[in-house]
């Protein structure tokens, strides 16, 4: 979904953040400038460090920038509060982590009732899970499933509330390949289906094949962007 | 329900021995707080009760002698509502088989129907028939300590003949719930006992026929008492009325009073050191509890529940845990202090025991558990969510750990390498070690108070009895006597030792302060009674004034050496005369003033004369003693110390013991809580650290040893921190329980300390057994493929 006449979902000006940390500053972000589009499927890439969670963890509105603006439509997430950066995530954004965060007491159904209560038009969990193709294990807990299962739990999770974004940190950081491209088929899935705009942080090269555009940080700055002429599917993929 | 709901009742169960010991310690001090205020509510309710039911006289006197007639004018008086004039006489008793000295109270009914005021509660046995000559109903407690039933005869000496006397009934009277002997220091019910018998035959027996020397009276409505009392001395002045009084300084009930406002503080002050421990063990197990969810916190808050929403989650599972807690004080309480309140039963003789448990009770301990739990939650939770939901889901950054004290002062060969992962845990947090520390101090503090009482009145009845009085025995005389009457006494076979002493009641005024005692004249090189320093070391009491024991001195008239002490003699000629006040004496037992022998009686413008004797005899001339003196009518009461010990240990002993029991098994619960708590939380915040080690070839035994060895080092960092904080609790227990009755002293036995120490080791013991086994099931797989 390459067309210019999408939608600009996030918008991102001179982003910067700096961690304090006593006498030492770390540079996360210098100064990113970004645009986000309505239904693209982006990846993230870079070196270890580089900034990569950083800038995803500011667009989600888990964390604030030092300097520098993001919008979120004509919203501006850089001046908004607490509150409002609650309500945000809970209207609009489904975040998939690195290490899944499920909550252990909770069963697959329930990790996703868990978000769609609280949501405004959400799918049936149920259905959520369905659609990452787990739908025979609804009343398992995290602790009865591989890293694979527990990592499409979570984007059912992500997903169940019809967020407008979808931001993902290494969702197959901890799988193994095979594992891994059923969870990015749940992704793209989701993007296709939902077309919801997916942001996908890798370390992995080859998985950018499945973007509409990569974007490739280093030190906290971009250092490349590019859009991809062809678009593989997920079970193209090989790493 | 909802998914949240769910992981509430989830997180529950899966922390349930964890919960459980949170409970406990909730339980512990919401058990100390209902027991000892339903202990006093019910307390005063039977007793209010009691009065009411049973008619309680309002004002009372004693007198010589007056005509029956004179009770007519008495009733004119204005504020007089109803009046009863009675017999009564001091007597000597004898029950078969039982040789120590007896000293009764034969207290007149009238011959037909019931008395106006006073009336009895009749137990077993039946009325006295109306004008009988020899039908008594004694009180219960003397029935029950020497097995008597109606039908058993006892012996009497009134007036200084013997006569016989057959027990019909056995009964309860509002004016003798503490039953003490005048001038004992605790009840002896089986040396002192109160008797009823018909005014007729009474008065025939001790000369008082158409006579009376004995008052009580109600008030109307609104009348004053001390102006009542103001018009009946006047009237009873000739007829040597002694002093009307009004009910608050009747002897019983004053006693009762004592005791119920000492049992007042104890309700309020021994359950604000027990909640107030468990409120802030509370707390800070809570705190840590919930900081172990930082991560869960995390991911609800990322995915747009608000902080409030998150707060309520936890304040729900915590409060589920204080009210369980609450719910096992209040029925534990409730349990203990009917068992405790029966125990006073024992003491103070109420017909009834009118139970009370009030719901303002229940709301406090609602409250502040409430409170402390929810502070606690709330500060902890708030600390989560102002974290970024993006740092709380990274795993803890690793701190900085840095080379312990230990290991930069170049030990470190000396320590392996788990030790030395236990020594830099430990310094890395100092404040959470610290908080644990203190809190496992002060559940070793509470065991200190729980069981200290013991230890300090066997310090105080042994200054008491083996340092201030020494005496065997005490003999009153009927009236004061020659000096001579001593050495007939030291002529007695096994006398060692007299010594004589004048004693007369006084009222003592200082300012606006007074106090109705009596002032001992006795010998100021007497071996036997003595006065003692401020260092417990006997001194002589110095000639030319009065000495003080430093309770009623300092704290109820508020005078100090040098200054002029009113005394208002209620005897004899009654005079009111100015003595200085020359020193301070130190006494845990009761207060006293003591003068030089010689000097009272020259203040009463008397010569020598002794209203009593103070004897030291071999041990086994004792009974043969009592009969000698028995037989002498001018003898009128004899207190054998060892005889008043021994039974104030059997009726406290039953009380303390049982006291003990339950603030040692409460303050023991409290303890296991915490220590059990620190150590579950420990497990729960490093369990993935140490399955990790497992993972990397670690055994369970030294897993163990890091985890269970930090917790040995703070238990027995805290066992010495809670002998501080034991003593700084009894410390404050000593100033809130200062009372006429007696001053506990600040003494505490090795005993004490080693129970604390015990029980803290103990419950760390098994703390670090039930971890031990839940280390052997740490699923290694599970934590490293889910993350908490
Ligand atoms: N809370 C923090 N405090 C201090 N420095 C931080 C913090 N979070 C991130 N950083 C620093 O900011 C920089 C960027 O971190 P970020 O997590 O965005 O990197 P990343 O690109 O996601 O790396 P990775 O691929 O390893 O996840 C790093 O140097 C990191 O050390
Ligand atoms: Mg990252």
């Amino acid at each position: 979904m390459a067309d210019n006449t999408a939608e600009c979902v996030f918008r991102a000006k001179g982003l910067t953040k700096i961690y304090r940390m006593g006498e030492v500053e770390v540079h996360a972000l210098r100064g990113i400038d970004l645009e986000l589009f309505a239904g693209e499927l982006v990846v993230l890439l870079g070196p270890s460090g580089s900034g990569k969670s950083t800038l995803l963890n500011i667009l989600g509105g888990l964390d604030t920038p030092t300097a520098g603006e993001v919008f979120y439509l004509d919203r501006n997430l850089s001046a908004a509060g607490e509150e409002a950066l609650t309500g945000f995530r809970r209207d609009h954004v489904g975040f998939v982590f690195q290490f899944y965060n499920l909550i252990p007491s909770l069963t697959a159904r329930e990790n996703v009732s868990a978000v769609t209560e609280i949501s405004k038009s959400p799918m049936r969990p149920e259905e959520a899970l369905r659609l990452v193709g787990l739908g025979e294990r609804l009343d398992h807990f995290p602790a009865q499933l591989s890293g694979g299962e527990q990592q499409r739990v979570a984007i059912a999770r992500a997903i169940a509330k019809n967020p407008a974004v979808l931001l993902c940190d290494e969702p197959t950081g901890a799988l193994d390949s095979a594992t891994g491209i059923v969870v990015l088929e749940a992704l793209e899935k989701v993007n296709r289906e939902l077309g919801t705009l997916t942001v996908l942080i890798t370390h992995n090269a080859g998985i950018a094949d499945m973007a509409d555009r990569v974007i490739r940080l280093s030190d906290g700055h971009i250092v490349e962007e590019r859009r991809n002429a062809v678009k593989k599917a997920a079970c193209e993929l090989s790493w | 329900m909802t998914a949240l709901n769910l992981k509430l009742l989830r997180d529950l169960w899966h922390m349930r021995g964890q919960a459980l010991a949170i409970a406990a310690v909730i339980a512990g001090g919401v058990a100390t707080l209902v027991m000892s205020l339903s202990t006093y509510d019910s307390l005063v309710a039977s007793r209010d009760l009691f009065y009411r039911d049973y008619r309680f006289a309002e004002v009372f006197t004693r007198l010589t002698r007056a005509p029956e007639a004179v009770a007519a004018r008495l009733a004119e008086t204005p504020g007089v509502e109803r009046i009863e004039t009675r017999v009564v006489a001091v007597v000597k008793l004898e029950v078969a088989g039982f040789t120590d000295p007896v000293t009764g109270v034969l207290s007149s009914l009238p011959d037909t129907g019931q008395p106006l005021l006073n009336t009895l509660h009749l137990k077993r046995g039946r009325w006295l028939t109306p004008y009988s000559g020899d039908e008594v109903i004694v009180s219960d407690t003397f029935a029950d300590a020497h097995g008597l039933h109606p039908g058993d005869r006892i012996h009497a000496v009134i007036h200084g003949k013997r006569k016989a006397l057959t027990l019909v009934g056995v009964a309860l009277s509002p004016e003798y719930v503490y039953q003490i002997a005048p001038g004992a220091m605790f009840p002896d019910f089986k040396r002192y006992g109160v008797l009823w018998m018909g005014r007729n035959a009474l008065a025939a027996a001790y000369d008082m026929d158409g006579a009376f020397n004995n008052v009580s009276l109600t008030l109307t409505p609104g009348a004053e008492a001390q102006a009542v009392i103001d018009r009946l001395d006047g009237l009873l002045a000739r007829y040597g009325g002694i002093g009307a009084f009004a009910r608050k300084d009747q002897f019983s009930n004053r006693f009762l009073s004592e005791e119920l406002k000492q049992l007042q503080t104890t309700a309020t002050v021994f359950p604000s050191i027990f909640l107030g421990v468990a409120a802030f063990l509370l707390n800070v197990v809570v705190a840590r509890l919930i900081a172990t969810q930082r991560e869960q916190i995390a991911v609800l808050k990322a995915f747009g529940y608000r902080p409030l929403a998150i707060g309520w989650h936890y304040l729900k599972l915590v409060l589920t845990v204080a009210f369980l807690g609450v719910a096992g004080g209040v029925a534990l309480g409730a349990w203990f202090g009917q068992g405790l309140a029966g125990v006073y039963m024992e003491l103070y003789r109420f017909p009834y025991l009118h139970y009370v448990l009030n719901p303002g009770v229940i709301a406090i301990a609602l409250g502040v558990a409430g409170l402390a739990a929810a502070s606690g939650t709330l500060v902890a939770v708030g600390r989560a969510v102002r974290l970024p939901p993006a740092e709380g889901m990274r795993p803890e950054t690793p701190v900085v750990y840095r080379a312990t004290l230990l290991e930069r002062l170049g030990l470190q060969r000396l320590l392996s390498q788990p030790t030395r992962m236990i020594l830099r845990h430990i310094e890395r947090r100092p404040l959470k070690s610290l908080l644990t520390v203190f809190g496992i101090a002060c559940a070793g503090g509470l065991m200190m108070v729980g069981n200290y009482q013991r230890g300090a009145i066997d310090f105080m009845v042994d200054i008491q009895f083996r340092q201030a009085a020494r005496e065997d025995l005490a003999v009153g005389f009927i009236e004061s006597t020659s000096g001579r009457a001593l050495f007939e006494l030291a002529q007695l076979p096994g006398v060692r030792h007299v010594e004589g002493f004048r004693d007369v009641a006084a009222n003592l005024r200082f300012g606006q302060y007074h106090y109705r005692s009596a002032v001992y004249g006795i010998q100021p090189d007497g071996i036997l009674h003595r006065s003692l320093d401020r260092n417990l070391r006997p001194v002589q009491v110095p000639p030319g004034g009065i000495v003080l024991t430093d309770h009623l001195a300092n704290n109820i008239l508020r005078v100090k050496p040098g200054d002029l002490l009113t005394v208002e003699v209620l005897e004899g000629r009654r005079q009111v005369l100015q003595v200085p006040v020359l020193g301070i004496t130190k006494q845990y037992l009761g207060v006293s003033a003591y003068m030089r022998q010689d000097d009272l009686n020259a203040l009463l413008r008397e010569g020598h004369v002794v209203s009593g004797a103070y004897i030291g005899h071999a041990p086994d001339a004792a009974a043969d003693l009592y009969a000698r003196l028995h037989a002498r009518p001018r003898v009128l009461g004899m207190v054998a110390h060892a005889a008043a010990i021994r039974s104030f240990y059997d009726t406290l002993g039953e009380f303390v013991l049982f006291f003990n029991m339950v603030a040692t098994l409460l303050a023991a619960t409290i303890a296991f809580g915490v220590v059990y708590n620190s150590a579950r939380i420990a497990l729960s915040e490093r369990g993935r650290e140490l399955a990790s080690l497992r993972v990397l070839g670690f055994t369970h035994g030294e897993i163990a040893y890091i985890l269970l060895g930090e917790l040995a080092v703070l238990t027995l960092a805290a066992i010495p921190l809670g002998f501080l904080v034991g003593v700084g609790l009894c410390g404050i227990l000593v100033v809130v329980f200062e009372s006429d009755l007696y001053r506990l002293p600040l003494v505490l036995e090795p005993y004490n300390f080693a129970l604390s120490a015990l029980v803290v080791t103990v419950s760390a013991v098994i703390s670090g057994l039930l971890v031990w086994r839940q280390l052997g099931r740490l699923d290694l797989v599970g934590v490293l493929k889910t993350r908490e």
